[in-house]
């Protein structure tokens, strides 16, 4: 009965947040008070305390507030006879359990207990990986996680239960053990590959490490959904309705673990147990039951899944080997390759293109030259992938959005590896694969599945050759590179000006509900992974979905790239929040930001230290950089300034590849003001950035932007942009 | 009489009238004194002195008319209206006194008493539209106060400040029918005006303006005096205590306290635990001070201190009885005169302290709020004093429950989902799927002319048998405490889904929701319950009803019809309807209401057609609300979640 997990539940919320203030007396006994503390590489302190109470805790004494604001939501355990009410007072326990538990692990960070990150254990996710990851379970290609507490009684079963959570493409975050063993221990000893890559994360063996889970969840919240720090009411119902995530408690539940259970039902996420454990199954706090037990291991995927109300979509495709978003970044290293295609070792090119209903013959799958059964271990093969693509609504505009595709499909298949794309594609069959049965013309099925139920507005009909031929696969090459030649030049044809329709994208907006972003054929989506023409095409599969044509209209202001249609589109859509828009200028009602930008464009006032100037700079920072940046702050943090969906001047999330555009920011100065850049993302887009350079009539521009290695503080650099000669030393302040 | 009736249901109750034998009690003269069926049935019009007119209504079912040329139903329809307005008076004078209180309090003029619950003075200054953002707590208490004060003198024709906490459909409801409370005061007073003698001469006229004084009541008066003593007092969470006369000791002084305001109780409890009155009790050769109470203001006591209750209305006689009650402090209301009688044969002390209830050979000692604690200290030393003077044989019946009380709107929000979740969420979901079916509110007073205790416990363990919370008031309350049904072990007792609910909350399946004013927490959780969703748009939409299967008092019939007029239809057991003699008029609570209101106001006089038709009633809701069969689970994609609310 409930009693019993209330009373345990309570019982290990004490035992936590008594292990919290033995670890805090230690800290300050040992650090001093004024130590600082922080989980790695995030803007958000500790997430759950920060977002639930609004507390930022940043140095050890901080924490003696977030103990005391603990304790008093400690209750006392539920009498024997003649018990008052738990389930508030259980519920509060849980708490002050996430509370405990966040201080315990960040103390780890300064050497207060066992090293948070080793072995397989890979420790808290910072906001990169947040971002990174926060983007799927935003367009649902992640439809929620899986935190996994114990483990399973054989390591056999331990590998079925993650398979299956993969194969519904779930994230499964594994913290807790039982009996000293936790589940990513089962898998890591069966050989399958852990990591953010497969979806299966090893945070630590204690159940506290769910904590990550749980701040992963947290931060999603105040990152994507614009939920403001102590904003306890919606970083709750945010998760209940937006991040579906359950507890699967694989083995005996100590009272810790039901103290963290009971965390976890306030933000909506039940536990679903395979011993038989008292049950709550009357609904409210989450959608369904709150506590399910008993249920079979061969079940509880099925089971979790329904308590918590996901409706997953999976692509059955019959095909030897599972298939799974999840299987996506999984790596065939070496030792486990059966063979490879491409990877510069080989010819290999993949290549789709729109034909005539009559030419294509629907489901026809040809497979030309070698097959992979009679190749021996460890071979290579040159590879043609041709696929012809006919529908009613298909146009010639999809043919690059289809192919891009492919990559994505050949990853889902588990034991398969596909990167790049195009000729400079690379194919790695894993030896279990193989053994299961894989083949080449598995590659087919799944390119005819997938087009036919991702793209059903648009795609009728699909057939596909696989070539290993290597004459055959050389003969038919030049064809295909004239095709992404064409591609390419009428991509880059593509302007502003030049077309009539730009295209919404609120696919972020169950997440960011006050964002918009309004994609032209000049500036990407700020997620980087939608451009104009995704937009387009994505309307047209999808004409009620999350892009929407938005005519122009009539032009306010050219130079600014301002519309009357736009302006209107955006009053309507953003509910009044935005009501006008410059989109090419940082400084003047901007582009809002969901969560998940790629970068952020800063303005910097750069103050010229001979004559006392100040300048305007502009500084570009990618969220893989974890570092220090001139604005004083790293991208993390800037990153809490930027999302929420608010006009925010001088500082704007972006695409990557909007760096790249002739309307960067065009309207306040452009591509001229950049002057800084993190060294890794100049080098990931030399080419481009080359071209910007040449465009502006300044071929070694490139040189005069800064990066870490000559400034990280706005002194700095403005001193190294005098020395370079920076043209932005010469041009108007903006402010 | 040929045979002894069954009088009650309480072994207590049953002990004590056994020794009463000889003794005059209420048991005793409702079985003496048969009631007047022309005042009973509402047909005996006393409005002025060309009467009275009795309006019998002649065998071939001609009906009389006064000699103003009233017809019955203007006659039924009007006695009603007298009798509505006198319990909204009642109530809303409560409240009233409540209000200056708080008043007092908030300006430091009452000293012992200070504001508890800011965190829900902050709340209701929020409602009242009463600036808190960088104000002392003071401040803001002395704007509710005057604020809430002024909602009883009001003169404009605006809607009385709680009218918009009702579901905005009600609203409309109360607008259309032009019944939305204005000033308490006032709406009492219009309704006894056009009582009198050549005014409101329209039955159905007469039983559509009453409710306006009703409304006042319940969202007015009523709700006043919940909330402000609340945040005067604390706002009721849930704790432990006994109820029934075994809560007598015979070794300590007791005090026993009974009425209606907690005003002056809530000091006696600080009294009675102070270590240098026990101290003197002590050196009087008692054991210490035990406080208890009867009626209502033992529900006050009980909900925000832990007071044990002694028993319901009909036991202050049989508790003075028992030989040790040393001093019965009153208040007001359903404190009858019959009391005094049995003290004047032991040694009790009778205490009257308000000026609105004297009772003659009672001691009175005024309570002013700014006297209240040195009242208190009084009445608590004089109950000590008179210890020794203990006379005749004592005995106190054996028999006491231990309880679970003190479940107010705004903690079953928080023992839904704790403190950062809180919310009646589970609660709708529990009535969506099933668990629960719905709700009764058993509420209202005890009756000597039925047997006591007997239909409210026939209906409560009915109920949860068939998976219908209860929640009760008043002295419904009180029997259900002492008859067990309290102790959340009695979910066992309950049906399979209302024992779940109660299990996975901790809760017992009968909640003890306060005193009859607080029937305002009933009003406060229906609105919440529909605020959260799921289950319709207005209270009428609600399988939920009222029912107070013992009732006596004019407040009973008030809280009835503010109830209906709400959207909560309501059953009255017991005793007949004192509409009876009208055809007109019954069609017209009862039918007409339903018309105009969605609810309405049943008199049935035995639990099991209470049972039936109330079951009936929660199943055709169920049905309107398309609940009655079992709902498909939904399952959510990413389409479906971007539609949920964040």
């Amino acid at each position: 009965m409930s009693k019993i997990i209330a009373t345990a539940a309570i019982r290990g919320a004490h035992e936590t947040v008594d292990l919290a203030e033995a670890k805090i007396k230690e800290a300050i006994d040992s650090k001093g008070p004024s130590h600082e503390v922080a989980f790695p590489n995030t803007g958000y302190f500790l997430p759950v305390i920060y977002a639930l109470t609004g507390e930022k805790v940043e140095k050890v004494s901080d924490m003696e507030k977030i103990l005391k604001i603990a304790k008093d939501l400690l209750p006392e355990e539920p009498a024997d006879k003649l018990w008052l009410p738990y389930l508030g007072n259980t519920l509060d326990a849980g708490i002050a359990t996430l509370f405990g538990a966040e201080m315990i692990m960040a103390l780890r960070y300064i050497g207060i207990g066992d090293p948070p990150v080793n072995d397989l254990y890979l420790g808290a996710a910072d906001d990169v990986i947040m971002r990174a990851r926060g983007v799927e379970f935003v367009d649902g290609s992640a439809p929620g996680f899986a935190a996994v507490v114990g483990a399973a009684p054989t390591n056999e079963e331990a590998v079925a239960i993650a398979r299956e959570l993969q194969g519904k493409n779930l994230y499964i975050f594994m913290a807790g053990s039982t009996n000293g063993r936790c589940i990513a221990d089962q898998l890591a000893e069966e050989g399958v590959q852990l990591g953010w890559e497969t979806r299966l994360v090893p945070f630590d063996p204690h159940v506290y490490g769910q904590i990550y889970s749980v701040g992963f969840a947290t931060r999603a919240a105040m990152s994507f959904g614009g939920v403001q720090p102590g904003d306890y009411k919606r970083t709750l119902s945010y998760n209940k309705n937006r991040i579906f995530a359950f507890v699967m408690a694989l083995g005996e539940v100590d009272p810790i673990k039901y103290a963290a259970a009971a965390g976890a039902i306030s933000y909506g996420f039940p536990t679903i147990a395979d011993t038989d454990i008292p049950e709550i199954l009357p609904t409210g706090v989450c959608t369904y039951e709150h506590v399910v037990s008993n249920v079979p291991r061969d079940k509880i995927v099925q089971k979790s899944i329904e308590v918590r109300g996901l409706k997953i979509k999976v692509d059955k495709i019959d095909i030897p080997v599972a298939y799974s978003a999840a299987f996506e970044g999984e790596r065939i290293r070496k030792d486990d390759l059966y063979i490879e295609f491409g990877g510069s070792k080989t010819e290999c090119f993949e290549f789709l293109s729109m034909k005539d209903m009559e030419e294509v013959e629907d489901g026809k799958i040809e497979v030309i030259g070698p097959q992979v059964a009679d190749m021996p271990e460890k071979s290579r093969l040159p590879l043609a992938v041709v696929v012809d693509v006919a529908g009613r609504k298909m146009q010639k505009d999809f043919e690059p959005i289809l192919e891009r595709q492919l990559h994505h499909m050949v990853n889902g298949a588990e034991g398969v590896m596909h990167i790049g794309q195009r000729d400079t594609a690379w194919i790695r069959i894993g030896k279990k694969a193989v053994e299961k049965g894989f083949s080449l013309a598995d590659f087919g099925k799944i390119f005819h599945a997938k087009l036919m139920s991702d793209f059903p507005a648009i795609v009728d009909k699909v057939q596909v050759k696989i070539i290993t031929d290597q004459e055959q696969v050389s003969a038919l090459m030049p064809e295909a590179r004239k095709a992404y030649a064409e591609r390419d030049e009428r991509v880059a044809g593509l302007t502003d000006n030049s077309v009539d329709i730009f295209y919404s994208c609120t696919l972020c907006q169950s997440f960011a509900p006050k964002h918009v972003c309004i994609i032209s054929p000049q500036r990407l989506g700020l997620c980087g992974a939608y451009n104009w023409l995704d937009g387009k095409a994505s309307y047209e599969i999808n004409p009620t979905g999350p892009n929407q044509p938005v005519d122009k209209g009539a032009l306010i202001d050219e130079e600014k790239g301002e519309w009357i249609g736009i302006n209107e589109y955006l009053a309507k859509a953003t509910q009044g929040n935005v009501e006008k828009l410059y989109a090419y200028s940082i400084m003047e009602n901007p582009m809002t930001s969901c969560g998940c930008f790629e970068a952020i464009v800063a303005h910097l006032p750069l103050m010229d230290m001979e004559t006392g100037d100040i300048r305007s700079g502009f500084m570009v920072v990618n969220r893989d950089y974890p570092g220090m940046t001139p604005f004083g702050m790293s991208f993390s943090t800037m990153a809490g300034l930027v999302g929420g969906g608010v006009q925010t001047p001088g500082l704007m999330g972006i695409g990557k590849y909007y760096v790249t555009s002739e309307k960067f920011v065009s309207a306040d100065g452009g591509f001229a003001r950049l002057v800084w850049l993190p060294k890794d993302l100049k080098e990931a887009l030399r080419p481009l950035l080359e071209k910007q350079c040449e465009r502006i009539g300044d071929p070694s521009f490139l040189d005069k932007v800064g990066d870490e290695t000559v400034a990280t503080t706005m002194e700095e650099l403005a001193v190294f942009l005098k020395s370079v000669n920076h043209p932005v030393m010469q041009m108007d302040p903006l402010m | 009489m040929t045979e002894e009736r069954k009088k009650s249901i309480d072994p207590a109750a049953l002990e004590m009238l056994e020794r009463a034998a000889g003794f005059s009690t209420m048991f005793s003269r409702a079985d003496e004194m048969k009631p007047c069926n022309f005042g009973a049935e509402g047909s005996c019009c006393r409005a002025c002195a060309m009467g009275p007119c009795r309006l019998a209504t002649t065998k071939d079912g001609k009906e009389k008319r006064g000699v103003c040329g009233a017809t019955l139903a203007t006659v039924a329809a009007r006695n009603f209206a007298r009798q509505v307005a006198i319990g909204s008076a009642a109530h809303s004078d409560h409240g009233r006194n409540v209000a200056k209180t708080f008043l007092a309090a908030a300006k430091g003029e009452a000293a012992g008493y200070e504001i508890k619950d800011v965190g829900k003075l902050n709340w209701l200054a929020g409602f009242m539209e009463i600036p808190t953002e960088g104000r002392t707590v003071q401040e803001i208490a002395i704007d509710v106060g005057e604020k809430a004060l002024a909602g009883f003198g009001k003169q404009d024709d605006t809607p009385h400040v709680f009218v918009k906490a009702a579901p905005k459909k009600r609203q409309e409801i109360w607008e259309k029918y032009n019944v939305f409370p204005r000033g308490v005061d006032r709406e009492i007073i219009e309704l006894l005006h056009s009582s009198h003698a050549g005014n409101d001469q329209d039955a159905e006229h007469i039983t559509t303006h009453l409710v306006r004084a009703c409304l006042a009541d319940g969202w007015g008066g009523s709700m006043t005096a919940t909330h402000l003593q609340d945040i005067l007092f604390g706002t009721p969470k849930p704790l432990t205590a006994e109820a029934n006369l075994g809560v007598l000791k015979e070794d300590e002084v007791n005090v026993v306290i009974h009425g209606h305001e907690p005003l002056l109780s809530e000091k006696i409890v600080d009294a009675a635990s102070d270590p240098e009155l026990i101290k003197y009790a002590e050196s009087k050769g008692a054991k210490g001070i035990n406080l208890s109470g009867v009626c209502c203001t033992a529900n006050e006591v009980l909900m925000r201190r832990g007071v044990n209750s002694a028993g319901n209305v009909l036991q202050a006689e049989l508790a003075i009885m028992t030989g040790v009650v040393d001093a019965m402090v009153v208040d007001v209301q359903c404190v009858f005169q019959g009391i005094e009688s049995v003290t004047s044969k032991y040694h009790t002390k009778l205490v009257t302290t308000n000026e609105r209830m004297r009772i003659t050979g009672a001691t009175h000692m005024q309570f002013e709020e700014h006297n209240a604690e040195e009242n208190a200290r009084a009445i608590i030393k004089m109950a000590i004093d008179n210890y020794k003077n203990r006379k005749g044989e004592i005995h106190i019946p054996q028999y006491k429950s231990p309880l679970v009380a003190g479940f107010s709107n705004e903690y079953i929000r928080y023992m839904l989902g704790g403190k950062l979740r809180a919310s009646f969420r589970p609660l709708n979901d529990a009535i969506i799927s099933g668990r629960i079916q719905g709700a009764a509110a058993i509420v209202g007073c005890n009756n000597p002319r039925t047997v006591h205790d007997e239909s409210i416990m026939y209906l409560v363990k009915e109920f949860i048998k068939n998976n219908v919370l209860v929640v009760t008031t008043g002295c419904a309350a009180i029997a259900a405490g002492k008859h067990g049904y309290m102790q959340p072990e009695m979910m066992e007792q309950a049906g399979e889904g209302l024992r779940e609910i109660c299990e996975a909350v901790g809760i017992p399946p009968v909640l003890h929701l306060g005193s009859c004013v607080d029937n305002s927490r009933v009003l406060t959780i229906l609105t919440e319950v529909v605020n959260e969703g799921g289950l319709g748009e207005d209270i009428s939409d609600l399988p939920a009803i009222g029912i107070a299967p013992e009732w006596y008092s004019e407040k009973a019939l008030t809280i009835a019809i503010y109830a209906v007029a709400s959207g909560a239809s309501v059953i009255f057991g017991g005793v007949g309807s004192p509409v009876k003699s009208s055809k007109e008029v019954t069609r017209l609570i009862t039918e007409g209401y339903e018309e105009k209101f969605g609810a309405r106001f049943d008199f049935i006089p035995d639990k099991e057609g209470i049972f039936a038709a109330a079951m009936d009633h929660i199943h055709k809701k169920r049905k309107a609300l398309g609940i009655d069969k079992q709902q498909e689970r939904v399952l959510f994609d990413m389409e479906m979640r971007r539609e949920l609310s964040v």
